[in-house]
């Protein structure tokens, strides 16, 4: 194990951010911590990094106690979601400033200074300052000025939190590419579900403190342990006392073993997908299915249809209040 | 056009308090030409004026400057209890008049009361001496290079410092490598006005002195005294000196504050 961090607690005043919190982070995964704002993600990735001291607990980075060590000697690279750039030094100088500190040879850093500006294409940027990079290139610096010091773990915090949608997604893709190439244990924050699914090998859900789950996206999103797991990875309906994926909900002209009658409302197509409201015993409830599906049944409005969760798909009991 | 009017009453309000009298010593000193200026300012208790003012000044700021740091990092970066009180007692000595702050450093220092004697017994003396005149010329310039860094550290945020400290560096390499670059404007600025605050300092430093002509007699005393003694062209010369040296200070301070703004 790369990171651990044992029953870490921590208070702000009256408020929990962290409640027992025990995670281990496999050496070489890609890691996302996943949950709402407020749900300790980022404060957990703060202890682990030792820049927040836990009231409690234990933060092992490869094998030994870091607990009580400060941010300067724990071997992490950090990436802040506003990036952090020291504004007063050039591209290169804020990429060489883990070298400077370690008072390396010149020849050594200019060298790997270079082949990092390379890695992460902003070899043409070296002279330029910070304030003359778009936001994208100013988290491609902050994440080369992390990986020069060769650290043991790299911790980003909502890296992509404060980028447009285009260039985020651009940036998700390439550091997954990222990862395969340097392949140092990574650990990211993020609250957009879509992002820990499509970049993580390994989501850790977290909610007011709490550690919800700890698996991998499929698994998480198709064996979800609670209904807090099973809302956040993705749309989830109500059918007969469950909490379902609409896109699990089979429909039938006829009835079959264990549908229920439902009546259509309303058919939305959005483009291949179409969204189909129903009623249910007086819930209203929706549907996802294909544009072949619903030809096939001539969905429309004031239809009779019959339902039922699809076999072994996710559902979690809904908690009768 | 009310533009227009409000430009005129400004430039009215300005000329009346400022222009006008600083123009008049302008012509007064120039009077008689050049020659008795120079002869003015080259007696030997007009150089020992200007040379106590230098010192005290010298002193004063390089205190204000290394408090003024701290104190304006204690503020915005950690919490504390007192905060609140030290953050009033900061801008205390705008309140208070800087009369007060003398007499106060004489009630403490003073050769008659304990302290001030248990000094003197080591051979130090705070009142009528330089270290008083320090002390109060520090004291009325405390507000001036906190107020004028705090708020640009409260600005920058302290991301590139704990993006320094994972990346290595100690407390010092962090603050002589980020924190001290990003206020480097804002610091100047502050002790600009501190210098120019401190060379025209005159109530605290009356006070604390003893105005002891040849000994601590700074310039602003030198003025005042050469002006009672009828002697107004070394007066009006001294304080055409005063009056130029601060207008250079706010000068530069203006050269230095711009770029701390765009940047």
């Amino acid at each position: 194990m790369s990171i651990k961090a044992l029953n870490v607690n921590k208070l702000f005043g009256d408020f929990v951010a962290l409640d027992d919190v025990t995670v281990e982070i496999p050496t070489g995964s890609l890691t996302a911590l996943l949950g709402p704002s407020g749900g300790g993600k980022s404060t957990l990735l703060r202890v682990i990094a030792g820049l927040e001291q836990p009231d409690s607990g234990t933060v092992e980075i490869e094998g030994k106690v870091a607990t009580r060590l400060p941010a300067q000697q724990r071997g992490v690279g950090f990436v802040f979601q506003h990036y952090a750039a020291f504004k007063h030094l050039s591209v290169y100088r804020n990429v060489a400033f883990g070298l400077e500190i370690r008072k390396r040879p010149k020849a050594e850093i200019k060298k790997r200074v270079t082949e990092l500006l390379e890695l992460v294409h902003l070899e043409n940027f070296a002279h330029r300052y910070p304030s003359q990079l778009s936001g994208g290139q100013r988290q491609r610096m902050a994440l080369a000025r992390a990986l020069a010091v060769e650290p043991q773990v790299l911790l980003l915090d909502e890296p992509f939190g404060a980028l447009d949608a285009q260039v985020r997604k651009e940036l998700r893709a390439w550091l997954r590419h990222l990862h395969e190439q340097v392949n140092v244990t990574t650990v990211f924050v993020t609250h957009d579900q879509e992002e820990a699914m499509e970049v993580a090998d390994s989501i850790v859900v977290m909610a007011n403190g709490k550690v919800e789950q700890i698996g991998s996206p499929d698994a998480l999103y198709d064996t979800p342990e609670n209904d807090f797991v099973m809302g956040f990875l993705g749309p989830v309906t109500k059918l007969a006392g469950e909490l379902v994926r609409p896109h699990d909900i089979e429909l039938f002209a006829a009835p079959e073993t264990d549908t229920v009658e439902a009546t259509v409302l309303r058919v939305t197509r959005l483009g291949f997908e179409v969204r189909v409201d129903l009623k249910v015993n007086g819930d209203d409830i929706w549907a996802q299915v294909t544009r072949g599906t619903a030809e096939q049944f001539g969905l429309e409005p004031g239809l009779t249809v019959y339902v039922r969760r699809a076999p072994h798909r996710a559902a979690i009991p809904v908690a009768t209040p | 056009m009310v533009r227009t009017g409000l430009r005129i009453s400004v430039l009215v309000y300005l000329t009346m308090l400022l222009v006008l009298p600083v123009g008049i010593i302008f012509v007064r000193t120039f009077e008689n030409g050049i020659g008795p200026v120079i002869d003015a300012l080259s007696t030997a208790a007009a150089m020992h004026a200007f040379q106590i003012t230098v010192v005290v000044s010298f002193y004063a700021v390089l205190a204000n400057t290394l408090f003024g740091v701290t104190a304006a990092i204690l503020l915005v970066r950690y919490r504390f209890p007192g905060k609140r009180i030290l953050n009033a007692l900061i801008d205390l000595p705008l309140a208070v008049s800087p009369v007060i702050v003398g007499l106060a450093l004489v009630l403490v220092y003073g050769r008659t009361t304990g302290t001030g004697k248990a000094l003197a017994g080591i051979g130090i003396n705070i009142i009528f001496s330089i270290p008083g005149m320090v002390m109060a010329t520090i004291f009325v310039c405390i507000p001036l290079v906190v107020r004028a860094v705090a708020p640009v550290l409260e600005e920058i945020g302290d991301d590139q410092e704990q993006a320094a400290s994972t990346l290595g560096a100690s407390t010092y390499q962090t603050f002589r490598r980020i924190t001290l670059p990003s206020i480097r404007g804002a610091l100047a600025y502050g002790i600009v006005l501190a210098l120019a605050r401190s060379l025209g300092e005159y109530g605290a430093i009356a006070v604390v002195s003893g105005r002891l002509v040849g000994r601590t007699q700074t310039v602003t005393l030198f003025v005042q005294e050469r002006y009672q003694n009828f002697d107004q062209q070394a007066a009006y010369a001294a304080a055409l000196v005063l009056v130029l040296s601060a207008v250079v200070a706010l000068l530069v301070s203006r050269t230095l504050r711009p770029k701390e703004i765009t940047r």
